[in-house]
């Protein structure tokens, strides 16, 4: 068996020996450096381009909107993004001009050089001005999307209500920052159509993008994963737009052209996580049950929609988390604002309502005097229940058990009696706070439906198999989770499996590496397309059971060279039952979620205001482990990213600009600011998953900031509702807080 | 990398004669390059000023740390790699190695000078406030001689300093031993390590054990004014009191005069105000509680 | 126009003696890279705040973004190419880091060896303190730096050259 076992990653070694290529490693002959000229206002009409300087200007390549095949638009879910921006820019640093050159030096004097005069236009700012419509940006009303979940009667519990508990919670934007900055090599030509090599998590999605810009057909189109370091949903849509414009240049230069960005670039022009506010009104019983949840939830999708939608969509499934209550209202809406659009970011959506949520019970629990975690019990959602949106639980749900489990390890109720204790003036305030959730694996609703992935496994005569799909390795393991998957599935060896560089010449379409979905949903397909293989040589009398991994590789050898290719396919499939309705957006919301308890352990320094998180005990139930160091690492880097997201990371934005675009002012935690962060499984194999494996990518990303938070709240007496908690933040709070008295 | 190579020049001098014949040259504006820690930041970013650049790094002589009966001469090409190394300072003069650790990360320290960092004149940095506590003195060399400038009267604003343009530091002089006494040192930055400041606040406190009362200080922030400042107003309130609750009000209430904090994309000037209290507080009880 | 000619840089990389024609301001991150092909140090910021940039001169760990290429001329250089001892057998670090999923997406991985390599020489048996810090310098983002410590410390117990398993 290896799966369950620390195999050695198949992606490991080239790692740390500098061998594995990223999209900047690669140079081709004659190959241009390109550059993006960008929108100097927040918003305006273009009044004029100037290509000033001393600069060879004929020397260059330079495309603008007019050289865009129209329809000018970036192709995605209402296509309403230029590729370049033509008589209108809607945000601050939208590209409008492509410049490339041989001379890399040369180009960024260039790219300076270039002076776009733009006449102002009226800005929407906050989410409050869009919701206002006083200046419409977008559509006729500034809203991208709304949805409305709606069970029971919440009115009715509300007029009837002595007491309704309300909060209002707020979350920043934050940047992916992953370490390896954006970028594209394109070569294009009407002749061999194009072709990209980039950094990227969705082959699939600037192959789509590309073939609608260029108006091609599929197979003149091909887009190559490169080792990719870090993508975490900012390189989920973004990267097209990168292809597009490198692909532009490389058209109309006739040389290959090399886009890639550095860091102050991808961080003020690329997307960010929509930031949010959420209004809660929540009427509980006398013994502590939900009765009604009232629920506000706007997000941010600054200036064009990208994937604002589902990202919308994802948020307000689950913005009622796993409870279980009769009436229930969500209401759902992303708006417009005059800012870089914002996208994808693990969790997408969730985080931003379970911050909300989970910070509103303990308020909850607060205003009726009862422990936060007994408000907990007496409200978990439980197996055969249905949710908010009308899923009727089928798999097991035990967050009472989870929350045992957490609260031992990290000795939550000793801790929270003892330092209340201690804090009596103390000058560094100790806090210990929890969240309970969980996170749908797999693409919301339909969705999965809709992509149709597919995945090929293929034998070779040399008797190794390879696994064909378009998923990319973007650090958490999947070629050697789709190995370890092939190798028990078939009884081989795990170093007989091989998996394809995803490259859409070669692979097809398995969907985009995004939404926890890769172990869960490509995984399985990638065990029924060994299956496959099997039956293949099993009907072909070539295989019968029982056999070793040495007769399988005799018989792969015998069919490919007697009867050529033996490959396999498999074609999403949904499990049985489950149903998700688009029109009443009710249903099944998700096939199988992973739910979790995590707990913080704080220290204020009163002097000061910062906080540290000093413990942080994370206990998740993922259906099956598949390797555990890998399981482990994408828990612990979660739980670091969000902690940066409760306490670090703040984007300043001056006039719809990101200010502090620079690492040194946009703070991410360093080895000295983390805790160890202890991780524990729970397994309760869901027989859809391959081996029973769920996803778990982002699900750490969505309980970090409100356990945080309700740390800070235990050791410091303030309500903390929104997020990053800087010093300067808790501080304000604080002095507020006393002058309230 | 966003800098247009070819608008800039850079050399590096076998020997410091050879270094401030070129920066005495009206003709070309010569600027020196140490660790390049700062500098090339700016390079990188397409801002640092194009033109002609010397690389210190050959002239060994102003590299490392001599002491003669108490006094300590470190050379402007000394890294807070040596600093951090150097027993004899951190038993002496332990701020400095306080203030090196706080500075960037291994790499950082690696390459960045004391001398270069003096330069920079940053109000966000880490030494010279350590620096100025310790009365430090400042050696300046050009083709017309050599200068001795009072650390303290260096800094006259923002990056606007004491310094010609054909004039190099070689040495940071402490002349006057402060190992009696209590050192503070605390850095309130935007994270644990590799963080710029928001707030740092260095102290020396001589505390008569008997009396207890101060009977000689000095206090020095970073970040809080355009460049590194004494605080002479906390000074004066304190010198020759006694170092109680009602001393520390009088500093918080003296500090007010000393400083000036802005709201920036750290931080605001709120916090800064409020924490430079805290930390001048915080470094009276700590000398307090050392007698 | 400040129009410097090229200079030769003598520079020893990984054990070979180079001479390079390069500016003199040019990035050594670029001089290795570009001029030598040597793809392994990576750039992740240009600011000197990742360390994905990270190289040793003459045994120090330096960021080679900040570094002008004239600096390094006769010096030594090691890079994550130059730190394995055979093409078959690995640096007790880059096994360790394989064994303990001290690197995901790898972006970070080269500089994040060299510190550790550093460090390891620095403080043979370092505490837990001493790795936060010699690693401060290194912004992973994948990781949560918990599986990197194990890494380090795991390789502290192996001997120089000692294989993992």
């Amino acid at each position: 068996m290896f799966i369950g076992r620390p195999v050695p990653r198949k992606e490991g070694r080239p790692k740390v020996v500098g061998a594995a290529r990223y999209v900047d490693d690669l140079t081709l002959p004659g190959m241009l450096f390109g550059a993006t000229v960008r929108s100097p206002a927040q918003r305006g009409r273009i009044r004029d381009v100037r290509f000033g300087g001393d600069v060879p200007w004929d020397e260059f390549t330079v495309v603008t909107a007019a050289d865009v095949p129209p329809p000018n638009r970036i192709a995605l879910i209402l296509d309403d993004q230029p590729c370049l921006a033509d008589d209108i820019v809607n945000h601050a640093e939208e590209p409008v001009v492509l410049i490339a050159h041989a001379d890399k030096s040369l180009v960024e004097r260039a790219r300076r050089s270039v002076v776009i005069d733009i006449e102002p236009l009226p800005a929407v700012h906050t989410i409050d001005e869009a919701l206002d419509a006083r200046t419409v940006v977008w559509g006729d009303d500034n809203i991208f999307k709304s949805f409305l979940v709606k069970r029971g009667d919440v009115d009715a519990v509300l007029a009837q209500a002595a007491h309704v508990i309300e909060g209002e919670y707020e979350t920043g934007a934050q940047e992916q920052l992953y370490i390896e900055p954006q970028g594209m090599i394109a070569v294009a030509s009407p002749a061999d159509g194009v072709t990209v090599w980039g950094s990227l998590q969705c082959p699939y999605y600037v192959h789509k993008v590309l073939t609608t810009l260029f108006g091609l057909p599929g197979h003149h189109v091909r887009v190559v994963q490169m080792e990719t370091g870090g993508g975490f949903g900012g390189k989920e849509e973004y990267p097209s737009h990168i292809a597009a414009h490198a692909a532009l240049l490389a058209w109309k230069s006739g040389r290959p052209v090399k886009l890639v960005y550095d860091r102050a670039e991808d961080m003020v022009a690329t997307t960010k996580r929509h930031p949010s506010r959420t209004r809660h009104r929540t009427v509980v019983d006398r013994d502590g049950r939900l009765l009604a949840m009232d629920i506000d939830f706007v997000l941010d999708g600054g200036a064009y929609c990208t994937l604002s939608p589902v990202v919308l969509s994802r948020g307000t499934l689950h913005a009622a988390g796993p409870y279980f209550c009769p009436n229930v209202r969500i209401r759902g809406r992303v708006v417009a604002t005059s800012t870089p659009p914002h996208g994808a970011f693990r969790g997408f959506g969730a985080p931003q309502s379970l911050f909300a949520l989970e910070r509103h019970m303990n308020v909850v629990a607060d205003a009726i005097g009862i422990a936060p975690e007994e408000l907990r019990r007496r409200n978990f959602i439980k197996q055969d229940q249905t949710s908010a949106v009308g899923q009727v639980m089928r798999e097991p749900v035990e967050m009472d058990l989870l929350l045992d489990r957490a609260l031992v390890l990290s000795d939550y109720r000793e801790k929270a009696a003892r330092f209340r204790e201690a804090n009596r003036g103390a000058r560094i305030r100790k806090g210990i706070g929890f969240a309970t959730f969980m996170h749908g694996a797999g693409f919301t609703g339909s969705g999965e439906v809709h992509l149709a992935s597919v995945v090929d496994v293929e034998a070779t005569a040399e008797g190794r198999v390879r696994v064909l799909a378009a998923s990319t390795e973007i650090g958490q393991g999947t070629n050697t989770i789709f190995s370890q998957i092939v190798a028990d599935t078939l009884g081989l060896d795990y170093e007989d499996v091989d998996v394809a560089q995803p490259d859409t010449a070669m692979v097809p379409n398995s969907g985009p590496t995004v939404a926890s979905r890769t172990a869960m949903v490509v995984g399985r397909m990638v065990e029924m397309a060994a299956r496959s293989i099997r039956r293949t040589l099993v009907d072909a009398g070539l295989l019968s059971e029982p056999y070793t991994a040495a007769a399988f590789k005799a018989a792969c050898r015998e069919y490919v060279t007697t009867r050529g290719a033996l490959r396999g396919s498999s074609r999403y499939e949904p499990p049985p039952g489950v149903h998700w309705d688009d029109e009443k957006y009710e249903g099944d919301a998700y096939g199988a979620y992973a739910w979790a308890v995590y707990v913080a352990e704080v220290s204020v320094d009163t002097a000061t205001f910062e906080t540290r998180v000093d413990d942080f005990v994370a206990v998740q139930e993922v259906g099956k482990v598949i390797h555990p160091v890998l399981a482990a690492g994408q828990i612990e880097g979660g739980v670091a990213q969000a902690i940066g997201y409760a306490l670090y990371e703040h984007v300043v934005w001056r006039d719809g600009r990101m200010a502090n675009a620079q690492m040194t002012n946009y703070i991410m935690p360093t080895s000295m600011d983390l805790p160890p962060i202890r991780v524990y499984f729970e397994e309760r194999p869901y027989a859809y998953g391959p081996f029973g494996a769920k996803g778990i990518g982002e699900l750490p990303m969505d309980g970090v900031a409100p356990a945080i938070a309700n740390a800070i709240e235990h050791a410091m007496g303030v309500r903390v509702d929104r997020i990053p908690i800087t010093p300067e933040a808790l501080m304000t709070a604080c002095e507020a807080a006393a002058i309230r008295g | 990398m966003r800098a247009y190579l070819p608008a800039y020049d850079l050399r590096a001098p076998e020997t410091l004669r050879e270094a401030l014949t070129l920066m005495g040259d009206r003709a070309r504006r010569w600027r020196p390059l140490a660790g390049g820690t700062d500098l090339m930041v700016l390079f990188d970013a397409g801002t640092l000023p194009e033109g002609h650049y010397l690389g210190l790094w050959k002239l060994t002589e102003l590299r490392g740390i001599h002491e003669i009966g108490g006094a300590f001469a470190i050379g402007a090409l000394t890294t807070y790699t040596d600093i951090l190394h150097d027993a004899r300072l951190a038993r002496s003069f332990p701020l400095l190695g306080r203030a090196a650790a706080e500075t960037g990360g291994v790499a950082t320290q690696n390459r960045g000078t004391v001398g270069g960092n003096i330069a920079n004149a940053s109000p966000a940095a880490d030494t010279p406030p350590a620096l100025l506590v310790y009365d430090a003195e400042l050696e300046l060399h050009s083709v017309r001689g050599t200068r001795r400038v009072s650390y303290d009267r260096f800094h006259r604003g923002y990056k606007d300093m004491d310094l010609g343009p054909d004039e190099l530091i070689t040495r940071i002089h402490l002349p006057r031993p402060h190992g009696v006494g209590f050192h503070y040192y605390r850095k309130v930055g935007t994270r644990r390590a590799q963080a710029i400041s928001k707030v740092c606040l260095a102290a020396w406190i001589d505390l008569d054990p008997k009396a207890r009362t101060i009977r000689d200080l000095r206090v020095a922030v970073n970040s809080v004014a355009p460049m590194v400042t004494r605080c002479r107003h906390v000074e004066d309130a304190l010198r020759g009191r006694a170092c109680d609750t009602a001393a520390a009000h009088a500093a918080v209430d003296a500090l007010t005069r000393d400083i000036a904090p802005i709201d920036d994309v750290r931080s605001t000037a709120n916090y800064r105000r409020h924490v430079a209290s805290r930390l001048l507080e915080e470094a009276l009880e700590s000398a307090r509680g050392s007698v | 126009m400040a129009d410097a000619p090229a200079v030769d840089v003598r520079v020893t990389v990984n054990g070979h003696e180079q001479v390079v024609t390069v500016h003199p301001m040019a990035r050594l991150l670029d001089v290795l890279r570009v001029d030598l092909h040597l793809t392994g140090t990576k750039e992740g910021c240009g600011e000197g705040e990742c360390g994905a940039c990270s190289v040793l001169v003459n045994g120090e760990l330096v960021n080679s973004c900040l570094t002008p290429a004239l600096q390094v001329d006769g010096a030594s250089v090691t890079t994550i190419e130059g730190l394995a001892p055979g093409d078959d057998r690995l640096h007790r670090v880059q096994q360790a880091f394989i064994e303990h999923g001290g690197a995901q997406c790898g972006i970070c991985t080269p500089g994040m060896i060299l510190a550790a390599v550093t460090l390891l020489e620095r403080h043979p048996q370092p505490t837990d303190e001493q790795i936060r810090t010699g690693l401060s310098g290194n912004l992973c983002r994948c990781t949560g730096y918990t599986r990197i410590f194990e890494a380090v410390v795991r390789a502290a117990r192996l001997r120089p050259g000692e294989r993992a398993t």
